[in-house]
């Protein structure tokens, strides 16, 4: 146990200690530590005692909005009283954001496991030492499974739903262990709500619960089902990769890597086998493959050889890490001063092109959040629009296509509280944009076969390169 | 037409509504009843009132609507078990449907339904799935065997599902294995002892092979099992290695890590030269930098766990510092953690770079944020001494910002980098001066005060600062009182004429006027050492400090193994070994890395720590000692120190002297403290009259006296016992006993690695005592010790040392050096190692001596439980060099007369009183005579570990 952890002694210091007396390892073993001891003292509710025992992956679910109400809970084992709740909104008050709610959290019978996603947080809870990622990982695929059943995952919907959510989640989930979270599979098992289906249902009392086993549940590729037909048989594959990058003052790259993905909608009938040959296959060192991925063969070849699963899937992704040179597509200008004696200040900045291998820089927003000292901005964009929001000091430009030869800027002041010292912070300067038909790693698809099935598919491929987290400090 | 209209009748009667449409005859109208109770279950509603009627609905052809009333009966069937028996029927019918959908959600709800009376009725059809034709319905069943465990453990060993559930790990489908692996696995959790999982190269391979093709969550479950099993050699470890790795690509951010686990525990197990090993090393790091680009939650965990991977194996992650440069939209939690291992990668080679993103990061507007940013220079300050002259002039930059809590925090580690670089970068003090009055937390004014203290002599107007703070002493927090105490006792020391009115004032305060018995204390020794002995005084609070080491906030060596082996798992998030958080003791293993053999508790060194020797000269090896000193010298330090300095002297061997020159100097201060050196003390003179001080049985505790065969030819040899845990000494395990054969001494060592480190250099080095024990040889390792081998070494002793005297007598410190650092631990010897051969006085002799011995100085024992005869104990006790003199039997009872000798030349006399007629009477009595009664109770202790083994 933690006894004799939190009793430090006095005084507490004395040279590079720094983290051990620091909040860090304060916060997750007193409370751990308190609460153990909380629970000793509740120990005549036979019930608790009893669930000290039960061991299970994930016990229960809540989903919580924003303004911190449950609107849904499920429970695969016992009832637990969504008292537990209370913990999480502690942590909730204490985060300035609502990104800030860490994602683990010990009570003094659970850990408080959760994701935060459209706005809603799926708040897992455990009781024994479990593998916090398996449980996370199958929170966001509860989400991207809601996502892809009701096209958005929202408060509304998910209310809208309630029966098929339930449904859902009970097939997800069998005693804690998961049991169906591959889409196809579950969409087999719980048809997704149409408009017509609804309809129907309700005119001839059939149901959206499929009443036969899913086939390829078991089979050897449980991705996909067998006895797929389709008159027009196509699969496209989407090259889309993301930029993450630091730039500093000076416009030089601190760091700066790429998130690829293969994103693919194959609807091809029966079961085709395919590969996929890059020109560059170098490129990719540090890659994820979705399950049906003929490992072996990448290993030797360094083809993709697998049999797809039916509809949209992530083939893969893909991490191209700063050593390999990534090319900075768009550089940014800036000039944003804060003077010490006037209550004004000036903020100019330009956007251009950089390394975009001739393509041209589309969707391009440019976000900053300003310092709290700056109470209005006046600005003029020389394309697009901006607005700046007072209470959050938000500023964001929307500033579309860059056009190389009329670079885009947007110049003005900025009036500052009066008397206030210089704010001490530089504002980060946010951007985000698309490039079509290319891939800035460079990477290159050589050509897609299918073996197996004798019709001829129509295949497409698509590049688009799109900012992740791309900053530049000013 | 939604779901949200089952939201909507909340209006009045709203029960007794929904009951009249479950008893509808209409199918549908049924159905859209259920599906409003299930709705108003989903948010919280308490609908178990409705139980018979949704019950009633159970009998259907349609499946959602079965469906549906199974999560009712889930939620409610424990608040009405008498009613969920009405539904044991369908259920039982259920399991025998065509459809293995119906089956499997037949068997799976069962299982989920928490009541005593409904699992009875389960068994029969769980085993029927359990061996299913349709693996859908095998693989829920095994599930189901968990569930059913969870309930009722008695009853599942009973029916035998332990059996089926293990035959199933050799099943035909992938999922199938997964799911009983799975189940096993949580079953086994709840049973630590039983060997449910009992893995076997066999069962290794199926798991390996199922591992290809199960589903991710199932992969999981696989992985974690691997990683308990422990390889028979390296090949086998390579071999599973070179199966995993694949899982290292894989999308499951729990799969990779799972797989990292088994890697780097089974890593452990590979030579370092194998190209294998680099291989490995270097496949781990890209996929442990892509976790880094999940969504934030995963991010976190991956974090934490990468935290622990850079503190086991640095290589893996060296070339990887840039991904831990921090986003400003990072969520706070993720930017402490990549913090904490940017300054566990920095290195020289990089720290240009990590500090410009520190100083960064330092302007940023989340406080907390900022405060670990600015910890973290001064943290890169002390680990890389090439940037500390550019991590001091960042946080001075820093100070001049003039932001409160920056000019904390930066004055809180310039401290840290006073103690790494002693008198290097005082000119800053001007700056912190200029600061003084801005600082509100008590670390900080602490951390000023003890900066002004410890360069009193530099700063003018120390004593006014001083005294400023002083004003307020009451309203100071404990921290800052103490630290204010110190720092004017330091003043004072160095000039004492300008201060005496401030030392005094601060000594009544703290003595006088305050509640705090630490203060009070830490005060009144300050007071009394001042008043006795100025001199004394300068050499206790202005000794030199120790440095502090390099790296700071590592986790101690054996937690870290043991927490490699959790990685993944909430422990390696809190960064505690299970134990300290899983509730209920429900039997958690200890993990521990394949090499380790014993487990990380191992009996603690009998840590008898001498009241009469000098505290603290061992400030991190004997921690309960470290205190007092360690306050009077203010190194409350959490952080591990570098051995005490090192100084040549005495002991006769080359090598270093370990117990160093501090020592030494300290012990001179005490009056009892034996002058020089190579004096060895004649027998009387060993034992001064003053000393008679009530002996310590701690001895007797030491040996296990029931077990271990002692050598009857030769002087008895007690087992070995661990005299220096691997828990304290950085993997270094030491354990040993001492023995006497044909006239040597000598003491036997086992030294186990258990750290992951090669250890060298060995030498060892015994602190001044009783007997003058003293290495007649130095330490002789021949070879490296790798990890987890084991040497022993017996190490020839001789009797000529320096002699001070011991409490208790026989105690022995002992500090042993080895590559990585100086350790110190204390043990305990047997007397009769000291009983020279020679021992046999003559009659007259006897009896004279006996006679001048005044009565005084007669010692009486009782040696309980001994059934031996005269011969016996004589013959057994000559081997241990006491010999008999005389015997003689008076009124059938045996009387020895005895007679022993220590290596100083005392003479021990002893009567022993057998009775050998009388088997119900075992005691011996014995009586000892002998010039220095201190030795007495040991000799009686040595009589009595000898004739009891």
């Amino acid at each position: 146990m933690l006894r004799g952890d939190a009793r430090g002694r006095v005084p507490d210091w004395g040279g590079g200690h720094s983290g051990r007396s620091g909040r860090r390892r304060r916060r997750p073993c007193c409370r751990g530590d308190a609460g153990l001891s909380i629970c000793r003292g509740f120990q005549t509710e036979k019930d608790s005692l009893r669930s000290l025992t039960v061991s299970t992956m994930i016990h229960s679910l809540f989903l919580i909005n924003s303004s911190g109400d449950i609107f849904l809970e499920k429970h695969w084992k016992s009832v637990v009283s969504r008292s537990v709740c209370d913990y999480f909104f502690e942590a909730q008050e204490r985060a300035t954001e609502a990104e800030n709610v860490p994602p683990v959290i010990p009570t003094p019978h659970h850990y408080l496991l959760s994701v935060y996603r459209h706005k809603i947080f799926f708040v897992a809870v455990i009781q024994t030492e479990v593998p916090p990622l398996f449980v996370i990982e199958f929170l966001h695929r509860v989400v991207d499974t809601f996502q892809d059943y009701f096209g958005v995952c929202s408060e509304p919907v998910i209310k809208d739903n309630v029966v098929v959510v339930y449904e859902v989640l009970e097939e997800m989930l069998d005693n804690g262990f998961p049991l169906a979270t591959e889409s196809n599979i579950l969409k087999e098992l719980i048809k997704p709500p149409t408009i017509l289906r609804t309809v129907v249902n309700t005119i001839t009392g059939s149901t959206n619960v499929g009443d036969q086993l899913p086939t390829g549940q078991l089979s050897v590729v449980p991705w996909r089902r067998t006895g797929v037909k389709y008159t027009n048989n196509e699969a496209y594959f989407d090259v889309i990769e993301e930029i993450d990058a630091i730039i500093d003052k000076s416009g030089s790259t601190i760091t700066a890597e790429i998130q690829g993905v293969i994103d693919a909608c194959v609807k091809l009938t029966g079961m085709p086998d395919l590969t996929l040959s890059f020109m560059n296959p170098r490129l990719l060192d540090d890659v994820s493959f979705h399950p049906c991925v003929r490992f072996k063969r990448w290993e030797s070849e360094r083809i993709l050889s697998f049999i797809p699963p039916d509809g949209n899937f992530r083939l893969l992704s893909y991490h191209v890490s700063a050593q390999n040179l990534v090319a900075i597509p768009v550089y940014v200008k800036h000039n944003i001063s804060f003077r010490d004696s006037s209550s004004l200040g000036r903020f100019e900045i330009t956007v251009g092109p950089k390394q975009t291998m001739g393509k041209t820089i589309e969707g391009v927003t440019v976000t900053s959040q300003m310092p709290r000292g700056v109470l209005n901005m006046s600005l003029t964009p020389s394309q697009g629009t901006h607005t700046f929001d007072p209470v959050t000091k938000m500023l964001s430009w929307d500033v579309g296509k860059i056009n190389p030869q009329k670079l885009p800027s947007l110049k003005g002041t900025m009036s500052l509280q009066a008397g206030a010292s210089k704010p001490d912070e530089n504002p980060t300067i946010n951007l985000q944009f698309k490039i079509q038909q290319l891939a800035i790693s460079g990477l290159k698809v050589n050509r897609l076969d299918m073996y197996g099935e004798k019709y001829k598919p129509f295949k497409g491929i698509k590049y688009m390169t799109k900012a992740g987290k791309f900053q530049v400090r000013t | 037409m939604t779901d949200s209209k089952y939201f909507t009748t909340t209006k009045k009667g709203e029960i007794f509504e929904l009951k009249a449409e479950l008893n509808s005859d209409k199918k549908e109208k049924k159905k859209e009843a259920v599906k409003k109770v299930i709705a108003s279950m989903t948010v919280g509603k308490d609908v178990s009132a409705l139980f018979p009627d949704v019950v009633n609905c159970m009998q259907t052809d349609n499946l959602e609507l079965k469906k549906l009333v199974y999560l009712y009966l889930m939620n409610y069937a424990k608040s009405q078990p008498d009613m969920a028996i009405m539904a044991v029927n369908t259920f039982v019918k259920d399991c025998e449907d065509p459809n293995p959908l119906i089956r499997a959600l037949a068997v799976r709800t069962m299982g989920c339904i928490r009541v005593d009376k409904i699992t009875e009725y389960l068994c029969e059809p769980l085993r029927k799935c359990l061996k299913d034709e349709d693996p859908y319905v095998r693989k829920t069943a095994a599930v189901c065997v968990a569930k059913l465990h969870d309930i009722n453990a008695q009853l599942v060993e009973d029916q035998g599902f332990l059996d089926t559930l293990k035959d199933l790990i050799s099943d035909s489908n992938p999922m199938v294995v997964a799911n009983a692996v799975a189940a096993l696995s949580e079953i086994a959790e709840s049973h630590p002892s039983s060997n449910l999982l009992d893995l076997n190269p066999q069962s290794i391979n199926k798991l390996l092979t199922a591992l290809n093709e199960c589903t991710e969550w199932g992969q999981i479950f696989i992985l974690d099992c691997l990683a308990n099993y422990t390889p028979k050699d390296d090949r086998e470890a390579q071999s599973i290695c070179e199966r995993v790795t694949p899982r290292l690509s894989h999308a499951n951010s729990a799969v990779v890590l799972s797989a990292v686990k088994v890697l780097m525990k089974f890593m452990e197990m590979l030579s370092k030269d194998l190209d294998y090993y680099g291989t490995l090393l270097k496949k781990l790091a890209p996929p442990l930098v892509t976790l880094l680009s999940a969504e934030p939650e995963l991010q976190y965990v991956a974090l934490r766990n990468i935290n622990l991977i850079v503190q086991k194996r640095p290589e893996v992650l060296k070339h990887e510092m840039k991904v831990f440069f921090v986003k400003y939209n990072d969520p706070i939690y993720v930017k402490l953690e990549k913090l904490d291992i940017m300054i566990r990668l920095a290195s020289q080679a990089n720290i240009a770079q990590v500090l410009a993103e520190l100083k960064e990061y330092a302007t940023e507007v989340d406080v907390d944020f900022v405060r670990k940013a600015v910890r973290a220079i001064g943290r890169c300050a002390i680990k890389v001494e090439q940037s500390a002259e550019r991590c001091v002039s960042t946080l001075l930059d820093l100070i001049q910002t003039k932001v409160n809590y920056v000019v904390q925090e930066a004055i809180v580690v310039i401290k840290d980098i006073f103690r790494k670089y002693p008198n290097k970068y005082e000119s800053v003090i001007a700056t912190l001066c200029e600061n003084l009055d801005s600082l509100d937390e008590p670390e900080a004014r602490a951390a000023m005060i003890w900066i002004v203290g410890e360069y009193a002599e530099r700063i003018d107007n120390a004593d006014e600062l001083l005294e400023s703070f002083l004003e307020g002493f009451h309203d100071e927090s404990t921290q800052v009182q103490l630290q204010l105490l110190t720092a004017i006792v330091k003043l004072f020391l160095k000039k004492p004429t300008e201060t005496q009115e401030l030392v005094q004032q601060v000594l009544s305060l703290a003595t006088q006027d305050s509640d705090n018995p630490d203060l009070r204390d830490r005060g009144y020794i300050y007071w009394r050492l001042l008043s006795t002995d100025p001199v004394a005084a300068k050499e206790v609070v202005l000794a030199e400090k120790p440095l502090i080491s390099e790296e700071t906030d590592l986790i101690e060596p054996t937690l870290l193994d043991e927490l490699i082996c959790y990685i993944g798992t909430l422990a390696s998030v809190y960064h505690k070994p299970p134990s300290a958080f899983v509730e209920g003791g429900r039997g958690v293993v200890h993990k521990s890395l394949p090499p380790r053999t014993a487990s990380s508790e191992s009996t603690e060194s009998p840590e008898t720590a001498p009241a009469g020797a000098p505290p603290g000269e061992q400030l991190d090896a004997v921690p309960t000692q470290g205190d007092l000193l360690g306050d009077l010298l203010n190194l409350d330090l959490g952080p591990p120190v570098s051995g005490p300095p090192l100084a040549a002297s005495a002991v006769q061997m080359g090598a270093v002297d370990l117990l160093g020159g501090g020592l030494d100097s300290l012990m001179g201060d005490e009056p009892e403290g034996i002058g020089a050196p190579s004096f060895v003390a004649p027998p009387a003179a060993a034992v001064p009259a003053n000393l008679g001080a009530p002996m310590g049985s701690g001895l007797s505790d030491l040996f296990d006296l029931t077990s271990g065969v002692g050598t009857l030819s030769g002087s008895y040899v007690a087992p070995k016992a661990v005299w220096l845990p691997a828990m304290k000494a950085k993997g270094l395990e030491i354990s040993g006993t001492f023995t006497r054969q044909a006239g040597t001494i000598s003491m036997d060592l086992q030294l186990t690695n258990k750290a992951l480190q090669v250890m060298t250099d060995f030498a060892i080095q015994f602190n001044r005592n009783s007997f003058g024990l003293a290495p007649a040889a130095p330490l002789q390792v021949h070879a490296p010790l790798s990890p987890t081998q084991t040497v022993e070494i017996s190490l020839p002793l001789s009797t000529a040392g320096s002699v001070m005297k011991t409490e208790p007598l026989n105690s022995l410190q002992v500090a042993v050096k080895n590559n990585i650092d100086v350790f110190y631990f204390s043990t305990l010897y047997p007397l009769h190692i000291l009983f020279v051969e020679d021992g046999k006085m003559d009659r007259q002799m006897f009896l004279a001596t006996w006679k001048d011995i005044p009565n005084e100085n007669e010692a009486q024992f009782q040696i309980r439980d001994c059934p031996l005869n005269a011969e016996a104990v004589s013959s057994r006790l000559q081997s241990s060099n006491i010999f008999t003199v005389a015997r003689r039997n008076v009124e059938g009872q045996d009387m020895l007369y005895q007679s022993l000798k220590l290596t100083n030349g005392i003479w021990v006399l002893a009567e022993l009183r057998i009775q050998p007629g009388n088997p119900s009477f075992t005691d011996l009595e014995l009586s000892l005579k002998c010039r220095a009664p201190e030795v007495s109770q040991h000799v009686y202790q040595a009589y009595e570990t000898i004739l009891k083994n």
